[in-house]
């Protein structure tokens, strides 16, 4: 395994923060990745493939995060968490839901 | 380590395990287990997870169907939580390295994750406590089953920690396996207090919401001197307590020694010390601790007991077995003090709005006169096997008391008429608790044999405070100025009238107010039966002279503060040698 790290800030756009959909939607796309993947916030760290550890970073809307994924894809996984992070709220939309 | 405040109901320092009953009844087991069962354990966690699992699946997979994909996605969110691999590590990680049963880790893990989101501002990711404590229940289901485990079926020493507890559910408690009791409601005079103290079991009532943040198994501490709760305390607190034990359980020994000695005052006047109870075996755990009779038999638990109102030979049994205990002591039977609510028997449409200011107690009694005639014709039965005498609660008007009185008359007839036997002569009292009795005592007395001051109702009315609503706890005052005017002017109109008068609310069994009931003129009190060698010795320690000095001073007195450190202050003078000073033993 080649030793990859990728980093990435992404916003937090979701009106009502990093809740339970988003991060379950989160941590099920890091799932996917054979990289491991890490969310910062500030001193605050959590396993990205964990949704307990995402909610407990109480990411608010506007708050800025750093994704960094180690391992042999990281950078597709940077790539496509950034792009979930950034689509948040236009799916949320499309799918007519309010967040909970 | 976390503290909570409360309202202390029944004094001494329970330390234990606890038991956490919610308000479904549903109890977490088991702490700790032995080395060897740790595989087991972990196999445990792991089948629960599994069945958990598919239920979550099977409800996700139903509502994507019924109601569409995006509306089964919460579900799929709970299933991530329940899979999360921290969660899992963690739970397994308390097996393992801590012996935790799988309840117990399961417990400590997701109230661990709840009590952090609940402190969240963002309230939609503070609600997400929600859903890990609906995981939590899901899984303890799973590991312990669906049966409610009764608490009755105790086995070992427990902290009982509930929202509420009903007569009944106390009723069935095993004494010797409860240490302690804490709930969320409940007030001053509510039953669990009654209870609590008749059992002499450290109680504290009304803590307000706690139940999220303990777990079955948790190390509590419950004091019920200071009306607190301690939650998985730290090593200084604890030895702090256990020492407070010790110190108490010398006290004890100590007064034990006073329960052959006279109750009299030092210039001997005699004071006639009674016991409270509200069960026949407690007769004899009163005559232990000293009672020279019943000051006061609640009979409410034969109605609260079981679904079906008790037969005359329900109530006749019971009376007879404390009538025996007691071997010719007096007893006096309270005739039913409750709220319709509390009635099986009687239809629901009487559900009462107000219940303190509603058909409660004698109201009730004569509202419904099957029932209170069953009621007495087991107590004059009762009457010729001892010394026993009849008691009417909550009087107002004069009219109550003479109707009752000619109930009982009614009743008496009736069992001479069938040749049954019975005292012709039982003396017949009535409680003081309305402000009315007290205001129109002059005229009540002429009708009765003996009164007995109940503090409890007493303060409730005069004040204008429900005493089970913590909102207002604090009005509750047994030495506001204005009750003890009513207390002290009942006492003496009933010394010109020659009346025995007698006190039996819960001010009769706190020390600080012993000298002052003295002063008063009472020279009989009914208090717990704990208490009583803690009162004995007071009187012991006292002449009337000082007494009445005590009293003519507070009556000069107007704040309530004022009056309770002033007799804090008099009775610490008398130098008891309470349970917090390890020295004076």
């Amino acid at each position: 395994m080649r030793n990859c790290v990728s980093t990435r800030k992404v916003t937090v756009l979701n009106p009502q923060g990093l809740h339970a959909r988003p991060a379950y939607q989160f941590a099920k796309l890091a799932g996917r990745f054979q990289a491991a993947v890490e969310v910062i916030k500030e001193d605050q760290q959590a396993n990205g493939k964990s949704i307990l550890d995402l909610l407990m970073l109480a990411a608010e809307a506007g708050t800025e995060l750093l994704v960094v994924a180690r391992g042999e894809d990281a950078s597709e996984a940077t790539e496509a968490l950034g792009q979930l992070m950034e689509q948040m709220v236009s799916l949320e939309k499309i799918q007519g839901l309010e967040p909970e | 380590m976390q503290q909570l405040d409360g309202i202390a109901v029944s004094p001494g320092v329970a330390i234990g395990e606890a038991l956490v009953i919610d308000n479904e009844g549903f109890r977490i087991p088991r702490h700790y287990v032995l080395r060897e069962e740790v595989e087991n354990e972990l196999q445990r966690f792991q089948n629960a997870l599994e069945s958990v699992a598919a239920d979550i699946q099977q409800t996700r997979d139903s509502v994507a169907t019924q109601l569409g994909e995006q509306y089964a996605a919460i579900f799929a969110a709970h299933l991530q939580m329940l899979q999360d691999p921290h969660l899992r590590a963690e739970v397994e990680r308390w097996i393992d390295n801590q012996q935790y049963s799988a309840e117990y880790a399961v417990s400590v893990t997701l109230r661990g994750y709840a009590r952090a989101f609940q402190k969240f501002e963002n309230a939609y990711l503070s609600e997400r406590s929600h859903d890990v404590y609906d995981l939590e229940r899901r899984l303890l289901q799973s590991l312990v089953g669906h049966e409610r485990q009764q608490i009755a079926s105790l086995d070992s020493p427990v902290v009982l920690l509930a929202h509420n507890l009903s007569p009944s559910e106390t009723a069935m408690l095993k004494p010797e396996f409860v240490l302690g009791f804490g709930t969320e409601v409940g007030g001053a005079g509510g039953h669990t207090a009654i209870v609590a103290k008749g059992m002499e079991i450290p109680a504290v009532v009304g803590i307000g919401s706690f139940l999220f943040d303990v777990s079955g198994g948790d190390r509590v501490i419950i004091d019920g001197n200071e009306g607190r709760l301690i939650l998985r305390p730290d090593e200084q607190i604890l030895q702090r307590y256990r020492q407070r034990q010790r110190d108490r359980q010398s006290t004890v020994v100590r007064l034990e020694s006073l329960r052959d000695k006279p109750s009299v005052t030092r210039d001997g006047v005699p004071i006639q010390l009674m016991a409270n109870i509200e069960f026949p075996h407690e007769a004899l755990t009163s005559i232990e601790r000293g009672a020279e009779g019943i000051g006061l038999y609640r009979t409410e638990f034969l109605y609260l007991g079981s679904a079906i109102a008790p037969t005359e030979e329900d109530h006749y049994r019971a009376y007879g077995e404390v009538v025996a205990a007691m071997d010719g002591r007096p007893v006096v039977i309270r005739t039913l003090d409750l709220g319709a609510d509390k009635l099986s028997s009687t239809p629901s449409e009487l559900a009462d709005p107000n219940p303190f200011l509603g058909l409660r107690s004698i109201r009730l009694a004569l509202a419904n006169l099957p029932l209170f005639r069953l009621q007495l014709r087991a107590i004059l039965r009762a009457s010729v096997l001892g010394s026993v005498r009849v008691m009417f609660p909550l009087i107002t008007t004069l009219d109550e008391l003479i109707r009752a009185k000619q109930i009982l008359n009614e009743a008496r007839d009736e069992l001479i008429n069938e040749g049954v036997p019975c005292n012709r002569e039982m003396l017949v009292g009535m409680m003081v608790e309305s402000p009315a009795a007290a205001l129109l005592i002059d005229r009540f007395i002429e009708e009765v044999d003996f009164i007995s001051i109940g503090t409890n109702d007493l303060i409730q009315y005069t004040l204008a405070v429900d005493r089970g609503n913590p909102a207002v706890n604090d009005l509750y005052q047994a030495s506001n100025p204005a009750v003890l005017r009513l207390i002290q002017r009942v006492v003496q109109v009933a010394q010109q009238a020659n009346v025995p008068a007698s006190l039996c609310g819960q001010m009769s069994s706190l020390p600080q107010y012993t000298m002052l009931l003295l002063g008063f003129g009472l020279r009989q009190l009914s208090v717990a039966s704990g208490s009583i060698p803690e009162i004995k010795q007071i009187c012991r320690r006292v002449d009337l002279e000082q007494c009445q000095q005590v009293a003519a001073e507070v009556m000069g007195m107007t704040r309530v503060q004022e009056i309770d450190a002033y007799l804090a202050a008099e009775l610490a003078k008398l130098n008891l040698g309470g349970p917090g000073e390890a020295g004076s033993r």
